[in-house]
């Protein structure tokens, strides 16, 4: 639908069922907003869309036409009348991911949203850091890509849960989709949420999911000057896994130049160097995650903590008396 | 990027105010899209008439206000025009900028019938 990445309303799936209130979300206002349904599943989509297309460069390029049918539909109606919004346009989206970061937070529990382009081997980095938390920390995975389920079952092989999201034409997760797929996997207190988004650099940089951060992972396969094409997300991420270091002697990637060019775009870019095939920066990265999952519970136990002692407080006085 | 998301964001918002405000038809929108924003005016429009159609914004126009962007020079320790998210200090050449303005994406007024 959408004429720069394809991406487009519905057809999104959990686990292969539909999210169980996605007609909510998705028919805002009843009928008006079926359309979005309407396009789906009928043959003459495409068709529709082609005939009607010429009809929209009229509407776009003779503004004046339109204006007039507007008056014709209300002809009764002659003085302006506006209406002051100023809201943001992903406002629904961050409140749904403000929801999910409070209840995360509320349970301890350290979330990454994982972006990149497709092929950079987040799904190898995802079971091969998994495997090296085995024991450590608990691990859960929110799979996302367009279509199958393949990523999900690679995970869950590893030993941990993982729920498939497929955005079926969606380019990226929303925070919507991140909410409902929490609720299925039923995480436990103080563990580590991954969410492997859609392999996508542009549209996943403007939807928070609710994430403590965006880890962006770039491979040496790659150009070294994806962080200058795709400044958004290198912008929008904490952290820049360089990923397949393994492969940098046969390869012409000049690993500063690609640094250099991320902290262009976002100065204060933490960067890794690693490989998930030969374990190289593993460690590291372990111990950036640690780090993450420490804090997050000092925070909450903090939290806990303090609304105990107002608890607490009344509780005596009411004692005393 | 992912205009066509957008565009069923400005809808949301739009038949959310029709509810609470009251208002059938909506005759023109207007939207501040940040100049760093990431956010491509024209395919915008295009996602815009392709989204409300047979909705309570079929056929509006769309117009949109355009915000500069703007940075913070950690160098200068001043705040100058930017273009894009990765550029440099006009006035210094350095590259430690952090972005303040310009990245709006609001739907700001209706006009409705």
């Amino acid at each position: 639908m959408c004429t720069t990445c394809g991406c487009g309303a519905g057809e999104v799936k959990i686990d292969g069922n539909d999210p169980h209130h996605e007609h909510e979300h998705v028919h805002a206002d009843g009928t008006r907003h079926s359309h979005g349904h309407g396009h789906e599943g009928e043959q003459s989509h495409d068709h529709g869309h082609e005939g009607e297309h010429s009809h929209d460069h009229g509407h776009r390029y003779a503004p004046v036409h339109s204006h007039a049918a507007a008056h014709s539909h209300a002809p009764g109606v002659s003085q302006k009348r506006m209406v002051q919004i100023e809201q943001d346009i992903l406002a629904k989206n961050n409140a749904y991911a403000a929801q999910n970061r409070e209840r995360l937070a509320a349970r301890g529990i350290f979330t990454l949203n994982l972006v990149s382009s497709p092929g950079s081997g987040k799904t190898t980095l995802l079971c091969k850091t998994i495997e090296m938390l085995k024991g450590k920390s608990s691990v859960a995975v929110i799979e996302g890509d367009q279509q199958t389920s393949q990523d999900a079952e690679r995970i869950r092989a590893t030993g941990a849960p993982a729920i498939q999201i497929n955005t079926g034409k969606g380019c990226h997760l929303d925070a919507h989709m991140v909410g409902h797929a929490m609720e299925k996997l039923s995480l436990p207190e103080d563990s580590l949420l991954m969410v492997e988004n859609v392999g996508n650099l542009v549209c996943p940089a403007a939807f928070d999911l609710g994430e403590a951060h965006k880890v962006v992972i770039l491979s040496v396969t790659e150009g070294e000057d994806k962080p200058i094409k795709y400044p958004d997300m290198f912008r929008a991420a904490t952290l820049m896994l360089l990923n397949k270091c393994d492969l940098l002697p046969y390869l012409s990637f000049k690993v500063d130049a690609a640094i250099e060019f991320a902290r262009r775009v976002n100065p204060g870019i933490e960067v890794i160097q690693l490989s998930a095939t030969t374990g190289q920066g593993m460690d590291e990265w372990l111990n950036w995650i640690e780090v993450g999952a420490r804090d997050t519970v000092t925070r909450k136990l903090a939290t806990v903590d303090a609304l105990q002692r107002r608890v607490a407080e009344p509780e005596a006085k009411l004692g005393a008396r | 990027m992912h205009e066509m998301s957008l565009a069923e964001g400005v809808l949301q918002v739009i038949e959310d105010a029709a509810r609470a405000q009251e208002f059938s038809k909506v005759k023109a929108v207007w939207l501040e899209i940040g100049q760093l924003s990431g956010v491509e005016v024209e395919a915008m429009k295009f996602c815009f008439d392709a989204v409300v159609r047979d909705s309570i914004a079929d056929g509006a126009r769309l117009e949109i206000i355009a915000t500069p962007g703007s940075g913070w020079c950690m160098q200068c320790s001043t705040t100058v025009p930017m273009s894009e998210v990765f550029g440099e200090c006009p006035d210094c050449g350095s590259h430690q900028m952090q972005v303040t303005g310009g990245t709006e994406m609001r739907v700001k007024e209706l006009e409705v019938a």
